[in-house]
């Protein structure tokens, strides 16, 4: 049976590029190396699956053909005044430039999911900068490892091991043999609980909180993790030292953090719940690191303060580097969320909410984003590649969207695809076409085939060039 | 079948001696020729007018990842300069980091046709070609960081030159390279824990090698590969008083490595790295004694890097550089470090008349222009966008051809700089056939593209031409009217066809991608060693590290004979 190694995995935002899979019969059987997640994906893909253009007639999804439904999509997308084409982080750069194309040629929105995502930390780092680096960076000298509102252990399941805590790099050792003895402990300490509670009759274990004293690990010259987050997560478990945060307290702690870095003085007590001390000692580590590096997840960018929370974060690291190395990246969600964003900037001048109406790229998030385009109403039709915004939109942005008419270009079938007047299925990206998509750390890399596609699903790519040229056409005959 | 006959201009044509002689040039499948019949061809009268050889750039930053990094971090940049769509061209923003296409499009309307991208992290070289292929109007290509990868450091260090070359050899291929860059060599790789090299004899921690012995190391390398262009070198100490100290040690370092007068070594933006003096409160210029070097040594060449007084964004391989100039302005800063090779850096920045520092910066850069007596040695550039966007070259072809242009702009700068300034002792005026040297025919001789800069037999037809009569304009006093003559050129020729009319794009066209391909004997055994070395270097597979040809929108490699 034909094996193809080195594949990426198209997922999640660590995008691990050593998957080997197993192909029999054109169908994928065998997944190596991959996390559950990308497993899950390799195997499990082409099941409840559209493969067939459908267009809305009185009120059904029926089946058409390719070109019918390409025609519609371009009839709405040419006549409409203000359309939104949204989604492209699960799809190629390829077919992202052609979508740039497309929204500048109908003078349309284009904004992409970082604007419900990872939205406020853009607006942060334009504020502030950024002072980051790739991940082998940080496997190779990387000593101390923050993970802030994020949880690797279960959204990025081998970032802790390929490129952190646990990866083995030139001047860093990885830190597993550690984190098994702990683990041992945990699930000792577990057990106990499990039997001490059963004896008492209690039915909840206490809930778990910062310990004040920090373990001694954490003072050993050697690799170290501290997570902050608001409740003790699987990476959180495994971590050398756990830091809870109350929920929406991340902003007092990130510059309590940043004062002290600074040498100010605390005249309080506690800070969101944790001593002074001890927040001074954990300063003290930071500082003391060879190179340290802050992960952050939506955990910050998405709770109280959104990008108020991320401009703590990257002063807290900027400051840092007056005392020693210090790194900060956004753990990002999608395998191409990260290529979406460079995309939008090298044509345009900016990452997402792009609005082409006046003929030239404009960038106003909050008024140029799509959630609150759609909130005031203002759109009157939509193109939606690769995502799921019905699924995940607030309630009235969803309604306004499915009111107007609305194209939709995706391999799956989702709650969007559901909604939608023209659906055109495509081939998955990076199993049964090529492309290319960005790390979270802006590496790019080869999405490749694997397996061939349905005869009736073009890529993603080769769908919006059909739109475009279809669209161009109505435009000449129109003039 | 296009072609061309350019009528009655007066031709500026360096490469082959031809100094504003009225003559009629003659293009067919995007070549210079011979003649055409007049029947078939278009007919371009440029009476009165000046042409050219299209420009080239030999030090741009256009595309790759520390310009979009740029880009992302500046929309305020972007707001008050915008591009409309057209049915010919796309939509873009502007500035210091314009979008990739209106980068094209400028610069073809400045008459400028080939580009050097000096500045591509290996790892990401799909970023710099995927800007590259949306880049529009030009030729290009781009130069990899090697001088800090861990590969070039242990060969080095173990003395292993022809192993060095070899992968080198490799890495070229794998990016589609065009010429070995090296910034601040040493100081990035201790910049990836925080830390900088002093000098040029400092030794770079864990590696036990100099930058003394990179320098040398590669400019040996380059030579045994045989690539079209020399080493390209940001030097260690850029942007600190008293670099030029090190400057000159760079260039000396390589003076016994030069033979049969060639230059073995470019050093760029060199004003950035003629600082005399103790700190900031006494910085003097270090022209006169760089530019003395290099007039009494041929295997040196240089380019500006000249300032213009304009808000811009500085961007650079040098992590450490930008992290002190981070400290110096206050401004936002970006820091991205790339894994086993190299690292970069971001901050805007403000030139402002008024201050010392930058005021005799901007003198510093002019007076290298105009003391190094060889303008086939000296080339034209702001280090784009670090110095200036590029759309100020126009500006900065004034202030080289008229005395009077650069008074003027004297007396509105800094006291104290006006003061020091070495300008208003020097006499020299560039004549439009040194200019078209220092912006087209020597940076194409530099890089060895026997194509361009020339309108010689066969030289592809890319030309330039710019509505100003040599015979009625005196330069010297009409410089505003020379200014706005290179702003937007009358015509741009690219490949034989009319893009660019009246400043205006008329045609979009996509433009190639140049490599150099190394032929070299071993290299079964390199692809061997990088396999079995990659894992452990990078977090990324060997099979997905170097970028195909097929990747390139139009691929043009060099092969080039190795002697390894």
């Amino acid at each position: 049976m034909p094996v193809v190694s080195n594949v990426t995995c198209p997922v999640c935002g660590s995008f691990c590029d050593d998957i080997e899979i197993t192909v029999k019969n054109d169908v994928i059987v065998k997944v190596k190396n991959a996390c559950a997640m990308g497993e899950a994906k390799f195997l499990n893909y082409a099941s409840h699956r559209q493969t067939k253009p459908l267009i809305r007639k009185n009120g059904e999804l029926v089946e058409v053909s390719l070109k019918e439904a390409v025609q519609k999509a371009a009839e709405i997308l040419a006549s409409a005044k203000y359309p939104i084409l949204y989604g492209w982080s699960n799809t190629s750069c390829e077919a992202i430039r052609v979508g740039l194309e497309l929204a500048e040629e109908v003078g349309g929105v284009i904004d992409n999911t970082s604007t419900v995502c990872h939205g406020p930390s853009i607006l942060s780092i334009q504020d502030i900068g950024i002072s980051s680096c790739t991940l082998g960076q940080l496997r190779h000298r990387a000593d101390l490892i923050f993970y802030w509102g994020s949880n690797p252990w279960s959204a990025h399941p081998r970032h802790i091991d390929r490129y952190t805590t646990f990866a083995e790099g030139r001047f860093q050792k990885s830190a597993w043999r550690g984190y098994l003895s702990r683990l041992t402990g945990i699930l000792s300490k577990k057990r106990l609980h499990r039997a001490v509670n059963l004896g008492l009759g209690r039915q909840t274990p206490s809930p778990p909180e910062t310990e004040l004293r920090l373990p001694s690990t954490l003072l050993q010259n050697k690799r170290k993790m501290i997570v902050v987050d608001v409740r003790k997560t699987r990476s959180a478990e495994i971590a050398d030292y756990f830091l809870q945060v109350k929920p929406n307290k991340d902003y007092e702690l990130l510059q309590a953090l940043r004062m002290l870095v600074r040498d100010e003085e605390l005249d309080v007590d506690k800070v969101t719940g944790i001593p002074v001390e001890t927040l001074e000692e954990i300063v003290e580590i930071m500082i003391g690191c060879e190179l340290g590096i802050l992960f952050f997840g939506l955990g910050l960018t998405m709770s109280q303060g959104k990008h108020r929370n991320i401009d703590a974060a990257l002063s807290l690291v900027r400051d840092l580097n007056r005392r020693t190395k210090f790194l900060i990246m956004p753990m990002r969600g999608h395998f191409n969320v990260t290529g979406v964003n460079v995309v939008f900037t090298w044509q345009t001048g900016y990452p997402y909410a792009v609005d082409f109406s006046h003929g030239y790229p404009r960038y106003n998030p909050g008024e140029t984003s799509v959630v609150d385009i759609l909130c005031r109403g203002e759109s009157d039709a939509a193109l939606v590649v690769a995502s799921d915004p019905v699924a995940h939109f607030p309630n009235v942005a969803a309604q306004k969207l499915v009111e107007k008419p609305l194209v939709v270009i995706d391999p799956q079938v989702t709650p969007t695809s559901i909604m939608a007047d023209v659906v055109i299925p495509s081939a998955f990206v990076g199993i049964e076409v090529e492309g290319t998509a960005y790390r979270m750390d802006h590496v790019p890399l080869p999405l490749k085939k694997v397996v061939e596609p349905p005869t009736t699903c073009l890529s993603d790519k080769e769908v919006l060039q059909k739109i475009l040229g279809e669209v161009r056409r109505l435009r000449r005959n129109h003039n | 079948m296009t072609q061309l006959i350019i009528k009655n201009g007066f031709v500026y044509d360096p490469l082959n001696g031809i100094d504003g002689e009225k003559m009629d040039i003659f293009t067919s499948n995007g070549r210079v020729v011979e003649k055409v019949a007049e029947k078939q061809a278009k007919v371009i009268d440029a009476s009165g007018m000046i042409v050219m050889p299209g420009g080239v750039d030999i030090h741009c930053h256009i595309a790759g990842g520390e310009v979009n990094a740029g880009r992302l971090l500046r929309p305020e940049d972007h707001f008050r300069d915008v591009e409309t769509k057209t049915p010919l061209t796309r939509s873009g923003v502007g500035r210091s980091i314009p979008s990739t296409f209106t980068t094209g499009y400028r610069y073809a309307r400045m008459g400028y046709t080939t580009l050097m991208n000096p500045a591509m992290a290996a790892l990401e070289a799909r970023h710099t070609h995927e800007e590259l292929n949306d880049t529009p109007m030009v030729d290009k290509a781009t130069y990899p960081l090697l001088g800090d990868w861990w590969f070039v450091l242990e060969y080095l260090r173990d003395d292993m030159i022809e192993e060095c070359a070899a992968h080198v050899s490799w890495m070229m291929t794998a990016t589609k390279g065009y010429a070995i860059k090296i910034v601040n060599p040493g100081g990035l790789e201790a910049w990836g824990f925080g830390n900088n090299v002093r000098d040029l004899y400092d030794s770079v921690p864990h590696f036990n090698i100099t930058p003394e012995e990179i320098i040398r190391g590669l400019c040996k390398v380059n030579k045994l590969l045989n690539m079209p262009h020399t080493i390209h070198v940001h030097t260690n100490n850029l942007g600190k008083p008293g670099n030029y100290l090190t400057a000159l040690d760079t260039m000396k370092c390589v003076e016994n490595l030069a033979s049969e007068e060639r230059p073995v070594i470019h050093i760029t933006h060199c004003q950035f790295c003629a600082f005399k003096g103790s700190d900031w409160n006494t910085l003097k210029s270090g022209a006169e004694e760089i530019s003395k070097y290099v007039n009494n040594h041929s295997h040196v060449t240089l380019d500006m890097g000249q300032v213009i007084f304009t808000d811009t964004t500085t961007m650079t391989a040098d992590g450490p550089f930008q992290y002190i100039l981070y400290q110096l302005s206050g401004n936002k800063w970006v820091n991205h470090d790339v894994e086993t090779e190299t690292s970069a850096g971001i901050v805007p920045f403000r030139y402002k008349r008024k201050s010392f520092v930058h005021a005799t910066q901007w003198s510093i850069g002019l007076e290298l222009a105009l003391l190094v007596q060889d303008p086939w040695r000296i080339y034209l550039t702001t280090d784009h966008p670090n110095g200036g966007p590029f759309t100020s070259y126009p500006k900065i072809i004034s202030w080289l051809m008229s005395q009077v242009a650069r008074e003027k702009m004297l007396k509105k700068i800094n006291k104290r700089a006006r003061k020091n300034s070495l300008l208003p002792s020097i006499e020299r005026e560039y004549s439009f056939y040194e200019m078209a040297t220092i912006t087209r025919a020597g940076q194409a001789r530099a890089l060895g593209l026997e194509q361009k800069g020339h309108l010689g037999l066969g030289a592809d037809a890319d030309i330039a031409i710019y509505n100003i009569n040599p015979e009625l304009v005196d330069a010297s006093k009409k410089y505003k009217r020379v200014r706005d003559a290179f702003q937007e050129a009358a015509f741009t020729i690219k490949g034989g066809e009319i893009v660019v009319r009246d400043g205006q794009v008329v045609k979009s066209v996509s433009g190639k991608t140049f490599w150099v391909n190394p032929q070299v004997s071993s290299t079964a055994d390199i692809t061997s060693n990088m396999k079995r070395k990659f894992r452990e270097y990078w977090t990324v597979e060997f099979e997905n590290y170097p970028v195909p040809e097929s990747y390139l929108g139009t691929s043009c490699s060099i092969p080039v004979e190795a002697k390894v």
